[in-house]
């Protein structure tokens, strides 16, 4: 397929950063929700005020969420190899996830159907739980790619998988989980702090200056670990940036300190991790101050210094595999043929500016606080 | 090679989500475009009884998308999850639909779903109604692109499997956007989604009507559901026969299994009305219209339609070409360079699904006996009364819905929709039929590729992700107790609104009603 004005390399380096690109979108938009939902019992305590953070949430969580739906698109279409290892690999994390995701469609649209206060306290702790356990399980199932996941590919290039469920939850990929959850938290509890008053935002400020300063912490003891205590993968073979998409021609060795291999190499990757750092120390400031718009800027920067950070850490890596180190998947062997990539990526960059476009200008009909007085002008509130 | 117990479960699970999920969508299909019309009704004439329609019928809506898209977010990650070597094998081809799926249908209705519930108060009237046909373009462009790649799996075409990946590439993008499979799926489904949301507007109107409840608001809307249902039913029907002349071109053994057609029909073929299984499971008994079938399935009075004893002896023919496939692949993996082996490749790769069948019995392909050719070639038959009885049954509600549209229309045009209570309760309970034709629908559609995920591509036993058995106990009783609990909640909730009825003042009333080019009407 020489006939494509991009070479096979150049569509997979496009396509791992448009990768990340669509998990930071669905971090920095869908975490609004997932953080909001899983501060919900907490940050609201009574009936109105839940109402106000549902109200806040609902006329757009369910564009957010899409980036999450287009994201599976995306690697299916994209990176088949790692949408077949992992999504099958990683079985009972993901039914979990699908339970969180099942919750909160359902939560939004019936809990205020009906006003009983048990119907509507049940529903809130289902919505908690739809913010709560994917926030958690998403940071576990990169936690896991650092250490490698125990699968391996056989001639045919057939996927088999020799962990269970409780192998996933090492303390290193807990840990991963929990800054997950605290940089969801953050950008919740700063949507929160923006668009409503009086004692709710008192309280999503205090719970997002927490999350911000955890967040930070939290990711520095990961990074310490992952660079210096982790043992990481490295390609010893030649590698043929344009070749087949068949990860079996390499070879691979586990080592010491490979994960911060391409710190040394190309220092300005350092870039992403102090984004990170700096974000979130910066959403503590911006809540501390009251500076609201701050926070939510600060807080997506620091989503965006923390997925680049795995990206750019385990990369050429995608998947890289603990019991059979040459079945690892990685930018070079585990992409879609050149034409689909070049089809799919001429059909991203035609919709990606008219998605954002549309989604701005819903967000700025949206605009403006959301208050218990403003529940009843809208006869489909939630 | 996967346990077959997983194999049978994973099929069960894929089925029953997506026979499950495929509750909700149809009427999301046709409910969006109705709440559209109504919507636009009210934006031209200024009356607000339109504007009580349309948050009536908006708010049941609201619940059925929201199951929707619970169900659907479950369908998206499966094939990852339960059908991982599927994935792996056919993803160059199959994800590209689903992925720009995403990004062209998904977003463009999620986005503007939020807007239509809370945008009331907050946009001018033609600026909402605008929102309001986004979100309806959305669900039917989401419709196309999954349709296509559906399309794809029953009609491979554009694409070829490379020996150096071990998977399916796409070679001819176009054809598979163009696929006549997919053209013809989209259309049908696409109707039967407007009939599913016609009868239910009818339905829930001719309640009020035997109610007298909100008799003008339920006389309007069953104007619309009439009109909008007869247009949707004669599209139906018309365009059932161009999935079935499309079928016969590319899967020939579905059209012989849905009509129990063992032995090959000599032209013109005769369409089996009613037929009974004897003891082998052919039929003995049979009632048959001569020259409908060919005239549907080959329009042509001339040509045979071939029966599953003929297929079958094609199907081991192929499963013997597809060996020398097998074995020239066997060659490629240990040597890369080898143009022979290639060359062999190439001229009988068409025939490589075939060859998989065989791993059924055995690892070493290339030994396979006589014996289990022919077996293989047998397991090529899907399972045939099913289907025959779905077919019969989707058919038969297809041309009573033409007969009850063109009923309901011909009253509301002579002003005449209450004047019989009988007619009133058969209107109601019509309103399970669409339900069951679509789902017989996809049964003959899914069941009826047995024993392939693609056909004649990829075999299903051989499509699925190497899981544990108790992986699968696991997630089919989470989705049994998940999906029941949200069926109940959800009907319950239903019910609730439509007991309810229409808000009869909402916030909305004080806001002016938009100007309009039509003068009010005198009542
Ligand atoms: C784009 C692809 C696609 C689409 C749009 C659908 N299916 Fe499908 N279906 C498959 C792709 C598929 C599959 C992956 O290929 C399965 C899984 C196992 C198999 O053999 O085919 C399948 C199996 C399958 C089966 C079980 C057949 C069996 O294993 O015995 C049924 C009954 C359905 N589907 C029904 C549906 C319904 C109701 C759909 C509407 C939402 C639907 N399918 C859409
Ligand atoms: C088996 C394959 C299918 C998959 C993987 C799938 C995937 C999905 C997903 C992920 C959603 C939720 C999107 C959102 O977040 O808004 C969804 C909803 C939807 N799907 Fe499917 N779907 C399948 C079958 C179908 C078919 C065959 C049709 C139509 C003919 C269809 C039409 C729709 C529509 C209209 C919606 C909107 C939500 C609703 O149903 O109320 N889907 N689907
Ligand atoms: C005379 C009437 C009808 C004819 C001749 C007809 C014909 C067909 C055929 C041949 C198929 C199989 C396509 C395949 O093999 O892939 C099919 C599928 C289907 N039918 Fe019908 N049908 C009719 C009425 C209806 C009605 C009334 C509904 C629902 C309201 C319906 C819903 C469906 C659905 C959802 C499918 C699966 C999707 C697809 O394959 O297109 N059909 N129909």
């Amino acid at each position: 397929m020489s006939a494509l004005p991009l070479d096979y390399e150049t569509l997979r380096l496009i396509w791992w950063a448009l990768l990340g690109t669509l998990l930071i979108g669905f971090a920095i938009m869908g975490g609004m929700d997932l953080g909001m939902g899983a501060l919900l019992p907490f940050v609201a305590r009574n009936d109105e005020e839940r109402r106000v953070i549902l109200n806040l949430s609902g006329p757009t969580w369910e564009g957010n969420q899409v980036w999450l739906v287009l994201g599976g698109g995306a690697i299916f279409a994209a990176w088949p190899a790692i949408y077949a290892a992992s999504f099958s690999g990683f079985y009972i994390a993901m039914i979990a996830i699908l339970l969180a995701l099942i919750l909160r469609p359902v939560g939004f649209k019936f809990r205020s159907k009906v006003d009983n206060p048990t119907w509507r306290s049940v529903w809130d702790w289902g919505l908690f739980i739809g913010g709560f356990v994917p926030s958690v399980v998403f940071g576990v199932a990169v936690g896991n790619l650092f250490l490698g996941a125990p699968f391996r590919l056989d001639d045919t290039l057939r996927v088999s998988y020799e962990g269970n469920f409780f192998g996933l939850l090492t303390p290193f990929a807990l840990l991963a989980g929990l800054v997950s959850l605290a940089m969801l938290l953050t950008q919740g509890a700063s949507v929160i702090a923006a668009r409503t008053q009086g004692e709710i935002a008192d309280r999503a400020r205090t719970y997002g200056r927490w999350a911000a300063l955890a967040t930070a912490v939290l990711f520095v003891l990961g990074g310490v670990i992952a660079l210096y205590v982790l043992s990481g993968y490295r390609i010893t073979s030649a590698i043929d940036v344009g070749g087949p998409s068949n990860p079996l021609g390499k070879t691979v060795v586990v080592e010491a300190g490979a994960w911060a291999s391409n710190y040394t190499t190309m220092p300005w990757t350092m870039a992403a991790p102090i984004v990170a750092v700096l974000g979130s120390l910066l959403a503590y400031v911006a809540l501390t101050i009251r500076a609201h718009v701050l926070a939510i800027l600060a807080s997506s920067l620091a989503i965006l210094g923390i997925i680049a950070t795995a990206g750019l850490s385990l990369y050429p890596f995608l998947m890289p595999s603990s019991i059979d180190p040459v079945s690892s998947l990685t930018v070079w062997d585990a992409s879609s043929s050149q034409l689909t990539l070049f089809i799919m990526l001429g059909v991203t960059l035609l919709f990606l500016p008219i998605i954002l476009l549309y989604t701005a200008w819903v967000f700025r009909v949206m605009r403006g606080p959301v208050t218990t007085a403003s529940l009843h002008r809208n006869p489909n509130a939630y | 090679m996967t346990d077959p117990l997983v194999v049978e479960l994973s099929r069960l699970q894929f089925a029953a989500t997506a026979m499950y999920h495929f509750l909700f969508v149809p009427l999301t299909l046709g409910l969006s475009i109705l709440v559209a019309t109504m919507e636009s009704v009210y934006v031209m004439t200024g009356r607000a009884i339109w504007r009580k329609a349309t948050l009536f019928w908006g708010t049941l809506f609201g619940i059925n998308f929201a199951v929707g898209v619970s169900t659907g977010i479950v369908m998206e990650f499966q094939f990852g999850m339960n059908w991982s070597y599927y994935s792996h094998y056919v993803g160059d081809v199959f994800g590209a639909p689903l992925a720009i799926e995403g990004l062209m249908a998904f977003f463009l209705e999620a986005t503007f779903i939020g807007l239509f519930f809370f945008g009331w108060d907050r946009l001018r009237p033609v600026a909402h109604l605008t929102v309001t046909w986004l979100m309806a373009l959305g669900a039917n462009f989401s419709a196309l692109w999954i349709l296509i790649a559906n399309g794809w799996i029953q009609n491979p075409v554009g694409s070829a499997f490379n020996p150096d990946t071990m998977r399916m590439e796409v070679t001819d993008f176009m054809a598979v956007l163009f696929n006549p499979t997919a053209q013809a799926k989209f259309v049908h489904t696409v109707s039967a989604g407007y009939v599913t949301g016609a009868v239910f507007v009818l339905a829930i109107s001719a309640f009020y009507l035997l109610n007298e409840r909100h008799v003008e608001m339920a006389k309007r809307s069953m104007v619309v559901a009439a009109s909008f249902g007869l247009a949707a039913a004669l599209s139906v029907v018309v365009l059932g026969d161009e999935s079935g002349y499309v079928a016969t071109e590319h899967q020939k053994m579905k059209i012989a299994a849905m009509e129990a057609m063992y032995e090959t029909e000599p032209a013109p073929a005769a369409l089996t009305l009613f037929a009974i299984p004897g003891a082998d499971g052919r039929p003995t008994y049979e009632v048959k219209f001569p020259f409908i079938l060919g005239l549907i399935t080959t329009r042509s009075l001339d040509r045979d339609l071939p029966g599953i004893t003929e297929l079958t002896e094609i199907a081991a023919g192929r499963i013997a070409n597809g060996i020398n496939a097998y074995k020239a692949l066997e060659v490629i993996k240990q040597d890369k360079t080898n143009a022979a082996a290639r060359a062999e490749f190439a001229a009988t790769q068409a025939d490589l699904g075939y060859a998989l069948l065989l791993k059924k019995y055995r690892p070493d392909v290339e030994n396979a006996t006589g014996e289990e050719i022919a077996q293989a070639a047998l397991d090529t038959v899907p399972d045939v009364w099913p289907l025959f009885w779905s077919f019969r049954l989707m058919v038969g509600i297809g041309f009573f819905f033409i007969a009850f549209f063109g009923l309901w229309f011909w009253k509301a045009s002579r002003h005449t929709l209450t004047s019989s209570p009988l007619l009133l309760r058969i209107g109601l309970f019509t309103l399970p039929l669409p339900w069951l034709a679509a789902e017989a629908g996809w049964l003959i559609a899914e069941y009826g590729r047995q024993p392939w995920a693609v056909e004649g591509v990829l075999p299903t036993f051989y499509a699925a992700s190497g899981l544990h058995v108790w992986d699968l106990i696991i997630s089919l009783a989470f989705f049994v107790t998940v999906y029941t609990v949200l069926a109940i909640v959800m009907v319950w909730l239903m019910l609730r609104v439509v007991k309810h009825g229409p808000a009869e003042r909402t916030a909305l009333d004080n806001e002016p009603v938009p100007a309009t080019a039509f003068p009010e009407p005198a009542e």
